[in-house]
């Protein structure tokens, strides 16, 4: 038996990665059975939910988590324990590992049972594969987000038990830890919720810059496009270290990873950091004046040319077709008609 | 005596690895098991280079306020890692201790048990705070700084963005899709430490000199092998079309804006 930790939203509904650590724990073949601190979520194919009950587990808590994991796996014994690769996921898993003295294998797309188990995880954001061996008495990985969809996880357990007609509601198991007060040290205090607006990781469009951008007001431009296209600006890390840019816009690597339906890269030379942050867009048009940087040669489309001619153009000509008048000044961000 | 909950010293500890600083398309060795660095130069991963910017920032402010402080980096590696060690001294840390292991990536569990050993070799420094990036650039493993916290007993909070010390220990903040999550931890106490808490300082000419003379100290590292071996690298099929080109300057805008109305963004 696989057991599959469920990081549930404060709405109840299931973290990011949910699906993907499903499928890959279903694809392994083994019976699986949820772990959630939280609300037990809909429509789960599993048999069995444990759900874990303590006064320090009420918000994230790396440490009080890690360390009811460790009691769990002594209670029911289970063939390995997976979880999404989030930030959260591979925090929690670590402190598992840590504690219990185990290997961990992290942003793992697939899992194979046997001796030793073998695996796939993800390197470098995705630009290399590590094919891996892991020997444990019990396996702990964290499964990285798009395992569902690379193929490799593609076992018929997955898709069928998660499609059917809706599954009988599992049986919910409390287990209560024991847990030391100290480890109350290691909980989040206080929320500061996110500000209104498109987000980068979510956006449907993203229009970055890069050192080709020259400066922090050149970015003006890229501003007036995302506005006019609803999407949220990006930057590489050059534009960060420039400090032209907060980092919280930075895709990539060490920055955010996002699949948007359009990336548009303006003046970012595509090295790969940056590559794994937008290579899962649906669409990349590159606007360069290199027409040999990788990310030119690896767009969907491209334009050569100085973007700080292009992008003004194509922000007239959609304001042509709009029927909006020209300005000649900047217009403001977001007056755009849309 | 300090009359004020400050204490008058201040040690952090910065663990860093010597990574490649791979281009456009990555080359493997023959045997598939890491990446060829033989034309590529090395650095450390961005998550570490803030870490260690953020520590001498800790110091200069500590020691502004009349304390004392020091900054020691950490790397397990091979010799040539002592580069990297060089490069933090000379953004301004005060020593440099190579745990030496034969290869250039091991794995988390004795890279954790070679960090253990590097502190066992001065087991007179206390240090109040052990930082490390959040994860490491190549490998991403995520996993040995909370490994050597737990080893220690120390709180460990990583995705870390923002440090501030206050008469309790720290106040540490994180970013999550939802908004910033705060913890507050006692001292000593581990942090991994995520690009963009800070944008790091570049080494002036006279951090250059001192990190040249700088004495590194050398201990043996700990690389027996852990449960979890590498057997070999590859790179993922990647099946693009061809790129296909809308023409050149601003004379290409309508044929973007064709494309932008058949993607339906605009
Ligand atoms: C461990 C590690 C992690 C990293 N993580 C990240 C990360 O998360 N995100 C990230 O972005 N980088 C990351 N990097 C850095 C990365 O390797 C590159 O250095 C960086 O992405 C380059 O940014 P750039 O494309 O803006 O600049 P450059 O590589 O300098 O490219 C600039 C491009 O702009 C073009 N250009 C110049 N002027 C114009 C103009 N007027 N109009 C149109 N085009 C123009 C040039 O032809 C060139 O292609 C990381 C590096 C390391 C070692």
């Amino acid at each position: 038996m696989l057991l599959v930790l469920i990081d549930t939203e404060a709405d109840g509904t299931p973290g990011p990665g949910t699906g993907d650590v499903l499928a890959v724990a279903h694809a392994t073949g083994l019976a699986v059975e949820v772990v959630t601190t939280g609300a037990v979520p809909d429509g789960l194919a599993v048999r069995r939910v444990h759900r874990l009950r303590h006064d320090l587990l009420t918000d994230h808590a790396p440490e009080a988590l890690g360390e009811a994991l460790v009691q769990l796996l002594a209670a029911v014994h289970p063939a390995g324990l997976l979880a999404a690769a989030t930030e959260r996921g591979d925090e929690v898993l670590a402190q598992t590992a840590a504690r219990a003295g185990l290997p961990l294998a992290t942003r793992c797309l697939a899992l194979c049972p046997g001796e030793p188990w073998s695996l796939t995880r993800v390197r470098s954001g995705g630009v290399l594969l590590e094919d891996a061996e892991l020997t444990a008495p019990v396996v702990l990985a964290t499964v990285a987000p798009g395992a569902a969809a690379s193929g490799s996880a593609s076992a018929p357990a997955a898709s069928a038990s998660a499609s059917e007609a809706p599954a009988p509601a599992p049986d919910v198991v409390e287990f209560v830890p024991e847990l030391d007060p100290v480890l109350a040290r290691t909980r989040v205090v206080e929320r500061v919720p996110r500000a209104e607006g498109v987000s980068l990781a979510t956006a449907p469009v993203v229009v970055s810059g890069g050192r080709g951008v020259g400066s922090a007001d050149g970015y003006a431009v890229l501003e007036e496009l995302a506005a006019l296209l609803g999407g949220a600006v990006g930057c590489s890390r050059v534009a960060t270290n420039n400090g032209w840019r907060s980092h919280s816009d930075q895709v990539g690597l060490t920055g955010t990873q996002i699949a948007p339906d359009l990336y548009i890269a303006c003046g970012i030379s595509g090295a790969t950091q940056h590559w794994v942050g937008c290579m899962n867009a649906r669409t990349i048009l590159a606007i360069n004046i290199d027409a040999e940087a990788p990310m030119v040669t690896r767009a969907t489309y491209a334009v050569l040319g100085d973007l700080h001619e292009v992008l003004p153009a194509v922000i007239e000509e959609i304001r042509a077709r709009s029927g909006t008048v020209d300005r000649p000044d900047p217009v403001p961000v977001g007056v755009a008609d849309r | 005596m300090s009359t004020t909950a400050e204490p008058e010293r201040r040690d952090v500890l910065v663990c860093i690895k010597r990574t490649p600083a791979v281009g456009a398309r990555i080359a493997l060795t023959d045997d598939g098991l890491a990446i060829d660095t033989r034309h590529l130069g090395f650095t450390m991963g961005p998550h570490e280079e803030c870490a260690v910017e953020e520590a001498v920032r800790i110091a200069e402010s500590h020691r502004a306020a009349g304390g004392t402080a020091r900054v020691t980096v950490l790397t397990v590696g091979p010799p040539d890692a002592a580069e990297q060690l060089r490069y933090a001294i000379s953004m301004g840390a005060d020593e440099g201790v190579l745990v030496e292991v034969p290869t250039e990536e091991l794995d988390p569990e004795p890279t954790a048990a070679s960090i253990l050993a590097g502190l066992r070799s001065a087991p007179d420094t206390r240090y109040d705070l052990l930082l490390f990036g959040t994860d490491s650039a190549v490998a991403g493993n995520a996993q040995a700084g909370i490994r050597v916290a737990c080893a220690l007993g120390l709180p460990m909070v990583a995705g870390v963005k923002g440090i501030r010390f206050d008469d309790s220990g720290l106040e540490l903040r994180r970013g999550t899709p939802a908004g910033i999550e705060i913890y507050r931890v006692p001292l000593p106490a581990a942090v991994g430490v995520k690009e963009g808490i800070n944008v790091p300082r570049y080494p002036a000419v006279t951090g250059r000199m001192r990190a040249r003379k700088a004495p590194l100290r050398t201990v043996p590292g700990e690389p027996a092998a852990g449960g979890l071996r590498t057997v070999a690298l590859r790179r993922p099929r990647e099946d693009r079309p061809e790129t296909v080109v809308l023409g050149s300057g601003a004379a290409a805008a309508p044929a973007v804006v064709d494309v932008l109305a058949e993607l339906g963004v605009v």
